[in-house]
């Protein structure tokens, strides 16, 4: 019992750094809609910023408690004016933008953040060396608890109080509660947006800050804290129903609870618990525990979309041109130069394949790395157990994924916008969490070894025309699939579920069959990803591969049929250049992000075709 | 050209400025290919790049080898195997280097040594600890240099099977390092001392340990003595939250790499004391060829060396004692030269083993200690790999032996 | 009237929220060719028996018959395949299609060939849509996308999609509403046009009373959840209760 009532304890205390950085992304979230992936970065830059603070003002005043105390404020100030310019500089041009382009521009400032910490900082982890009161504990049913930990307990409720007080009693905080429900309307009533918005930023910063504050007496500021935090800081958000800030709070507790008990009955399942949880919540309550359906659930692409026409003619031509060159590579490209090809060639249909769910569908995935994944390890499971030869390797890598398209598939259409998004991010995770630790199956990380092509593809020359054949088909027949019957109804129901619903559509088969498609047809391109690279790893799976996926999609435009393929060439060209070249490319590949957002938010694809049409008008 | 756009860089960041005078002599260079996890773990990866380039800097300024300086091309692999297959790629086909080396994650180590199997290319493989990359995946172009997660949880088996513990608890990262080195821990333990029990068990994910509730976890299951394998971040965490909740008082704790500054710098003032570990008391060893680089590296790079600093310096000397034994490029040649390869390291003696293609440097065994507020390592002793690895035919058993 | 044979036919519905009865045992009757107006004050039920007619809310109590055959429990998309058209109070069309597109993909559906993968959707039913465009008068933006036309025009749009599975019945939830004075005459002497000559039944609710007395054949008055009264237009007007209704409250709806 006693070592119940110490462990439950400890949830409670891991759950107060939760809520702060989750409460903070909630805000953010009710407010602008922005799907705020810096909110980690946030995080890291509180942790580093205290540690700097806390030191300086030890260093003139002695280790006191309440200099602690003043520095991790002013930590979480300056985090919190960081966040509003961040805001000022970067996202207040682009919420015209379709709904969830933020996430890029926010991604791009993720990697900024990683290279600037790193510059400032140096990498080595930071400890805040801890006086002895820092140290202190008290006896609990005969255990030792922390002091700091009884505090932490409690600073999550205050909390909370403060942010309900903000939110009753002031005029900024009403105007946040009423844009939460409807912005539409706040903005209808002639309230500046822009310094609500730059406020809100700034709170959920400075909370974000705080957290990372916070827990500096426990753990070192360290590089990785960033992307440690961000997966399940969503994970609480979504739990507890975006923008709700009682909602996270209670959903704090539930994971750091869920957290601090799984160790001791299933101390194995750490990676996957919270998620496992996380779906659960969803199927039950769609909109997480206290959250509300979004007041204008609009198409998370936005409400207006372009029609989507047929190629012009000269579109046609450019496709088949380069076609052509790269299937001319071996002429006069080296090995590498056919490698980087293979590459692109696969990330194409990984994008195209997105894109049908994003853009026709209306289905935002945070997760679609799973198929890719899933492909991989199809093709490569059948080379480890069954020893299959490459041609029967790249049949099990569609039905793998798409056998778990239809799986996942079919909970995650019945959900939808963030919502949904965050579920086949559970589902990833859980898919992801199975690669890395089932390592009877799948060599964990070490992942499996020796998938190499079948004797007459080992040439390169060969295995890129394979390539081609199977990714460019693939992708073809997606955008065949888009311009067919099958993808207008689709569209149709996105635009209007009432309307599909109501000339006799069934728009959850439609939403279930295009799942299906995008899954098998990433588990072809991850099929052909495996065999090109000789051996599948988890890291295929893993978050950073479902956002790349993402990052193609928006940065080439969501609403033209070739978004994808420019996306996917351009992001990807990109990547390989900077990694090669710049030693600070994280930095480098962030700018260039940030900078293409500003530049074409409509995505690349969407820019051209806009100018295209300014220029020589519609084709039709 | 781009070689110079990535020197530009590190110009600029300070790190690396001489080895483009080599060019301007215009031999051609001996080029290894260097890939590593720069930006994902620069903290271990950038000591380990000093140590490298300390040693391409002396063998150029002692004349190179067999007539022509050394060049490494680096690249970074952004902690993603499929990127360090693909550079790798590009080292061999648009570099046109003639080995390639590094890696510190077992995966990607995993991911380059099938690649230069594929290939049919050398590949020296500097930090990766998983067995698997000289046993179960072995193979003829694969070497490796740093002492295994078998060979130091053996080193620590010795220690542990001395004291009177008997009920164990282990806390390990949960994925494939923290598992084999769990794994041979307690097998190799339970040989020696068969009246010792595992009591319990935890796997925080690596980079997410719920320090407080393992801490906990592992004190519910009153153990004599625990094992750990976390380390960085994750390793602070338990022993801040061990130390307050009092989990280390009246029990040993065995821990695996805790020695290395690496790790054991960040600990500060809140290194626990007597743990004993495995781990590089840079400041206490004090041979010939460990204080000539440890000198070197001082006035390098005005810093002290960490264990990858150690790591990145021998990968360079081992290459080159292939490469002079080699007297060749050539790959077949090189593999030759490398089986059975003697060469020096600033820890002593060691040779590459034929058998398995692992080498025998060796790490330093002994016990933390508080000195002035910082950790360091009391009671140690060199603990050469070579005494360290399994007999001969298991090793035969689990190396595929085609090759 | 009631000699063709009813198209819709509606026997005592109960739909009950919580404690509150919205509709109170309603029958109704709509036959061929035939406009049935459904009117009474805010708040009088008659949003909530039209989503009962089409499938939206399901009944307490009672039957919904198309032809005989009972509705009851059916999904909004399997009453459509039994030959019944809606439009929407808020127009709901699909914004990213053309004018022809939205009419295609209604086509599509009602010809079941929407698991199609590979012909291009724009070169199917062309014909047959822009004769539906055509009969609503919208020629001329067939190829306009729906998201920026004007109101009016996308109840239009809405008529055409409604007609594309040559339905029986046309259920109408204020067709006008929302549109300027001049339109609204315009849209249901085009209603009123189809219906004659294609035969349908419709039924349709409106505030504007104007266009119920000009264009309705037959009226339903509701008042609190129960039907109060029935007739054509001189009927409902000289009817007591319903001056009751509408004048006693003081809250006249729809102009005057």
């Amino acid at each position: 019992m006693d070592f119940l009532l110490v462990q439950f304890l400890t949830g409670l205390a891991n759950a107060s750094a939760l809520f702060l950085i989750a409460s903070g992304l909630t805000v953010i979230f009710g407010v602008t809609r922005v799907v705020n992936f810096a909110h980690g970065s946030f995080y890291m830059l509180g942790a580093y910023l205290a540690w700097t603070i806390v030191r300086a003002l030890w260093d003139w005043g002695g280790r006191e408690p309440w200099l602690f105390v003043l520095g991790l404020l002013l930590a979480a100030l300056a985090v919190g004016a960081i966040g509003a310019l961040v805001e000022i500089l970067l996202l207040r041009r682009i919420y015209r933008a379709p709904e969830l382009f933020q996430l890029l521009a926010t991604f791009g400032a993720v990697l900024i953040v990683q290279d600037i910490t790193l510059a400032l900082w140096g990498p080595e982890d930071l400890p805040l060396p801890r006086p002895r009161w820092l140290r202190a504990f008290i006896e609990v049913a005969g255990e030792r608890f922390p002091l700091y930990d009884l505090i932490l307990i409690f600073v999550g409720p205050v909390v909370l109080g403060l942010l309900w007080l903000l939110f009753q009693r002031t005029r900024f905080g009403i105007l946040v509660r009423a844009a939460t429900q409807d912005r539409e309307m706040v903005a209808a009533l002639g309230v500046d947006q822009r310094a609500l918005f730059t406020g809100v930023f700034f709170l959920g910063s400075a909370l974000a800050g705080l957290g990372g504050a916070i827990v500096l007496p426990s753990q070192n500021a360290n590089l990785q804290m960033d992307l440690a935090i961000i997966a399940e800081a969503f994970v609480v958000v979504v739990v507890g129903g975006m923008g709700s800030v009682p909602g996270a709070f209670l959903a704090s507790l539930l994971i750091a609870e869920v957290q601090a008990f799984g160790i001791v009955l299933v101390p194995k399942a750490t990676l996957v618990l919270v998620f496992l949880v996380m779906a659960a919540v969803l199927m039950v309550r769609p909109y997480g525990l206290l959250g509300r359906p979004q007041a204008h659930a609009r198409a998370p692409t936005g409400s207006v979309a372009p029609v989507i026409r047929a190629a012009p003619f000269v579109l046609k031509v450019v496709g088949a041109s380069a076609l052509a060159l790269a299937a001319a590579a071996p002429l006069y490209a080296g090995p590498y130069g056919l490698t980087v090809l293979i590459e692109l060639v696969v990330f194409v249909l990984f994008a195209a394949s997105l894109h049908l769910l994003m853009g026709p569908g209306g289905v935002v995935s945070f997760g679609h790395a799973a198929y890719f994944g899933l492909g991989a390890y199809g093709a490569a499971l059948g080379v480890r157990f069954l020893a299959v030869p490459m041609e029967v390797g790249l049949v099990l890598a569609p039905l793998l994924a798409g056998l778990f398209g239809v799986v996942f598939g079919w909970f995650v259409v019945r959900l939808s916008g963030v919502y949904l998004a965050m579920l086949t991010l559970a589902f990833a995770q859980i898919v992801w969490a199975a690669a890395f630790q089932w390592v009877e199956l799948t060599g964990g990380d070490n992942g499996i070894l020796g998938v190499w092509p079948s004797p007459w593809a080992r040439d390169k020359a060969l295995f890129l025309w394979l390539a081609l054949a199977l990714c460019i088909g693939a992708t073809v027949l997606l955008r065949r699939a888009i311009y067919a019957p099958f993808g207008y109804g689709l569209r149709a129901a996105r635009d209007s579920e009432l309307r599909a619903e109501a000339v006799g559509l069934n728009a959850a088969q439609l939403r279930l069959v295009a799942f299906v498609i995008a899954a098998a047809s990433a588990g072809i391109a991850g099929g052909v990803y495996a065999y090109a690279k000789g051996s599948v790893f988890p890291t295929y799976i893993s978050i950073p591969k479902s956002v790349d996926a993402l990052l193609m999609v928006l940065l080439g435009g969501v609403q033209t049929v070739s978004g994808p393929i420019v996306g996917a060439v351009a992001f990807h060209g990109l990547f390989l250049t900077l990694l090669q070249w710049v030693e600070w490319w994280r930095a480098a590949l962030g700018l260039a992000i940030v900078a293409l957002v500003l530049a074409f938010p409509e995505g690349v694809a969407g820019f051209v075709q806009r100018r295209w049409e300014a220029r020589f008008g519609a084709a039709s | 050209m781009a070689k110079t756009t990535r020197r530009l860089f590190l110009t600029a960041a300070g790190t690396l400025a001489a080895p483009g005078l080599v060019r301007a002599q215009g031999t051609q260079p001996i080029r290894i290919g260097e890939i590593n996890s720069y930006t994902t773990l620069p903290a271990f990866t950038i000591p380990y790049r000093n140590g490298w380039q300390l040693r391409v800097e002396q063998i150029n300024a002692a004349g190179g080898l067999l007539g022509r300086p050394l060049e490494v091309i680096w690249r970074d692999d952004a902690g993603r195997p499929q990127d360090a297959v693909r550079l790798a790629g590009e080292l061999l086909d648009s570099e046109r280097v003639d080995l390639i080396a590094g890696t510190f994650f077992s995966h990607i180590g995993l991911a380059v040594s099938d690649f230069a199997l594929q290939r049919r290319r050398l590949f020296v493989a500097a930090e990766p600890l998983t067995d698997a990359l000289v046993w179960e995946k072995g193979n003829r172009y694969t070497f490796r240099l740093r002492p295994s997660t078998y060979m130091q949880a053996a080193m620590l088996v010795e220690e542990a099977a001395k004291l009177p513990a008997r009920r164990w608890v282990t806390v390990a990262p949960n994925y494939e390092y923290g598992q084999s080195a769990v794994k041979w821990f307690k097998q190799l333990l339970s040989a020696r001392r068969p009246d010792v029990e595992f009591v319990a068990e935890q796997w925080p994910a690596l980079g997410r340990i719920d320090a407080g509730a393992t801490v906990t976890a592992l004190a519910q299951a009153r153990p004599d003595a625990i094992y750990n394998v976390t380390f960085g971040a994750d390793l602070t965490n338990f022993v801040r939250q061990g130390n307050t909740r009092g989990l280390f008082e009246r029990r040993t704790v065995v821990s695996l790499l805790t020695g290395e500054p690496e790790y054991l710098d960040p600990l500060g003032d809140e290194t626990p004391e007597g743990w004993i570990v495995t781990g590089y008391p840079w400041d206490q060893v004090n041979t010939p060829e460990h204080t000539a680089f440890r000198d070197a590296y001082r006035r390098r790079f005005n810093d002290y060396p960490r264990l990858g600093s150690v790591v990145g310096y021998d990968t360079i000397t081992a290459i080159a004692e292939a490469i002079k034994r080699a007297g060749a490029l050539e790959t077949e040649r090189l593999v030759e030269a490398m089986r059975g390869l003697p060469f020096t390291s600033p820890f002593g003696r060691c040779v590459f083993r034929a058998i398995d293609h692992q080498s025998t440097l060796g790490a330093f065994v002994g016990k933390t200690a508080l000195r002035g507020g910082r950790g360091t390592m009391v009671e140690w002793r060199y603990a050469d790999g070579a005494n360290y690895l399994p007999p001969d035919d298991e090793v035969r058993r689990m190396r595929p032996q085609t090759t | 009237m009631s000699s063709h044979a009813p198209i819709l036919e509606a026997r005592g519905l109960v739909k009950r929220f919580g404690g509150v009865i919205a509709v109170d045992h309603v029958s109704l009757v709509v036959h061929a060719g035939e406009m049935l107006a459904l009117i009474g004050p805010n708040g009088a039920g008659k949003s909530t028996c039209f989503n009962l007619l089409n499938g939206q809310l399901r009944p307490d109590a009672g039957e919904i018959l198309l032809e005989g055959r009972s509705l009851a429990g059916l999904p909004p998309r399997a009453i459509w395949r039994l030959g019944v058209g809606r439009t929407f109070q808020i127009t709901a069309t699909f914004a990213s299609m053309t004018v022809r597109e939205n009419v295609q993909v209604a086509l599509l559906s009602h010809h079941r060939r929407v698991w199609r993968f590979w012909r291009a959707a724009r070169e199917t039913f062309v014909a047959e849509a822009d004769g539906l465009i055509a009969q609503v008068g919208m020629r001329e933006q067939a190829d306009r996308p729906c998201g920026v036309l004007a109101y009016g025009d996308l109840k239009r749009v809405e008529l055409a999609i409604a007609l594309a599975n040559d339905p029986k019945l046309l259920l109408m939830d204020e067709p006008t509403a929302g549109m300027a004075p001049a339109e609204r005459l315009g849209l249901m002497e085009l209603t009123r046009h189809l219906v004659r000559e294609r035969g349908v039944a419709c039924l349709f609710t409106e505030h504007d009373m104007d266009v119920v007395f000009g264009h309705a054949d037959r009226i339903l008055v509701m008042n609190r959840g129960r039907l109060i009264a029935e007739g054509n237009a001189a009927a409902v007007r000289a009817n007591p209760a319903v001056r009751e209704v509408y004048l006693g409250s003081g809250a006249t709806s729809g102009g005057h």
